[in-house]
């Protein structure tokens, strides 16, 4: 049973696109990668609208006050197993906006992570790559 | 005896299990033939499968407030009804002699039970942008259904007035299928587009248009009941084009039929690629004005036996 779960999950990970105030880099690159020239629906991977079909979590942008309840509402209302992917360099650390009255600092201090994807913004190959890693962590 | 061999028929073949694999199988074509027309790769042939797996063994979540018994329960009309469905077809093209008065009709109300099971559900799930899919369903049931009846009343009048199913099957063995004449090609016209509305594919996948309303009234679905709705458009994806080969091209109960079966599913599918979505007004313009009147002008051929 948990082999048949494992092998369903690695083999269709639909991804929900969760823009938590990105600045749109990132949310290009990932629509990129769902482009004829990266197709990821060789691996199985889908775009779906609802984060109550989605497997994976894909969220952009530096956290902050406004976004944060956002964000762990769609955490909440995802089913689980459910992977979260940080995509970009502020999805890793708030950098240059850390001192900001507004952010509230990274991701994993509210919901687990499992992969983060460093990049400004990240390469579509770094993003695929970061997605196979993390069904590997699996 | 004949117990197991009814529960036999419904459940594995033809009924349930044949038609849910060999339902996803046709889904699959359907992803690899969009991918090599985007110039893709497109997934692998177990992709549906792997789909249908990982939405079983994922958590279910009703949403608070949703009605709990019609939320779960709706999915499961499109199963059950596209279960008979498949009996019906299979074991009247085989042997058309088991057939019984009005079986037509009854099939035609099979049709329409999946666009009810999507309406009560969307409904029940308590979402704003499922209500707006429902209100959109609807609508658009009451464009194509107008058309598709006028359809069968062309397959009717040139059966010479069965409304047996098995009869319309044999006289096609007999004297060859309708769809070789003037009013059998408006008829297969029209019930090929209304195929592609019933499938909710893309000049009219206007109840579950994903870039405005997200999946529409499978929006609050998750898990099994999601994967109970992915598997009845797969049964009816593989139910629906032999439904138009047996009212119109001479049925399937020979080795033809699996290349017939193909060139509907790829014309299906070519009509998906090549064609933006409509406005749920522009389609019922569409069938009630432009198919309407096609299907009365192929009623009228079929009166005079063109």
């Amino acid at each position: 049973m948990g082999n048949a779960k494992l092998w369903g999950l690695k083999k269709s990970p639909w991804v929900f696109h969760l823009a938590a105030a990105p600045c749109n880099n990132c949310d290009i690159e990932i629509l990129d990668i769902l482009t004829p020239r990266w197709d990821v629906e060789r691996f199985g991977i889908v775009l779906v609208g609802s984060p109550r079909h989605a497997d994976a979590l894909l969220v952009t942008g530096v956290i902050n006050r406004k976004s944060l309840p956002r964000v762990l509402r769609v955490y909440e209302q995802t089913p689980k197993p459910c992977l979260v992917i940080g995509v970009g360099s502020c999805a890793c650390h708030p950098h240059i906006f850390e001192p900001s009255y507004n952010v509230v600092g990274p991701y994993d201090k509210y919901i687990p992570v499992d992969v983060y994807i460093p990049g400004c913004p990240p390469k579509p190959e770094a993003i695929i790559l970061g997605v196979v890693k993390a069904l590997k962590r699996l | 005896m004949n117990i197991v061999r009814f529960l036999f028929s419904y459940i594995i073949f033809p009924g349930f299990l044949f038609s849910a694999v060999i339902g996803l199988f046709v889904t699959w074509i359907d992803r690899k033939v969009t991918a090599r027309i985007h110039w893709r790769v497109g997934p692998p042939w177990f992709q549906p499968y792997a789909d249908f797996l990982k939405l079983l063994l994922k958590e279910t979540i009703v949403p608070e407030g949703a009605s709990k018994i019609l939320f779960l329960s709706a999915p499961l009309l499109g199963i059950i009804s596209m279960s008979v469905l498949a009996v019906m077809l299979f074991s009247m093209n085989f042997d058309p002699t088991r057939t019984f008065v009005g079986d037509l009709i009854v099939i035609i109300y099979l049709l329409a039970l999946p666009a009810l099971g999507i309406i009560v559900g969307g409904s029940a799930s308590k979402n704003p942008l499922a209500s707006v899919g429902v209100s959109r369903e609807m609508t658009q049931y009451f464009a194509y259904e107008l058309p598709f009846l006028i359809a069968m009343a062309i397959v009717v009048i040139k059966s010479g007035g069965s409304i047996k199913f098995g009869e319309i099957v044999a006289a096609q063995q007999a004297h060859g299928p309708f769809l070789y004449s003037i009013s059998g090609i408006i008829a297969g016209v029209v019930i090929l587009l209304s195929t592609q509305a019933k499938l909710s594919f893309v000049p009219f996948d206007i109840p579950e248009a994903e870039q405005e309303i997200m999946a529409g009234p499978y929006i609050e679905y998750s898990g099994v009941a999601l994967a109970m709705y992915k598997l009845a458009r797969a049964m009816m994806f593989f139910l629906l084009p032999l439904f138009l080969i047996s009212v119109l091209w001479g049925g399937f109960a020979d080795w033809w039929a699996i290349l017939k079966f193909l060139v509907i599913v790829v014309l299906i599918v070519l009509i998906k690629n090549t064609n933006p979505r409509l406005r749920i007004d522009q389609a019922l313009k569409f069938f009630w004005l432009g198919i309407g009147i096609l299907s009365i002008i192929g009623l009228i051929f079929a009166f005079y036996g063109l």
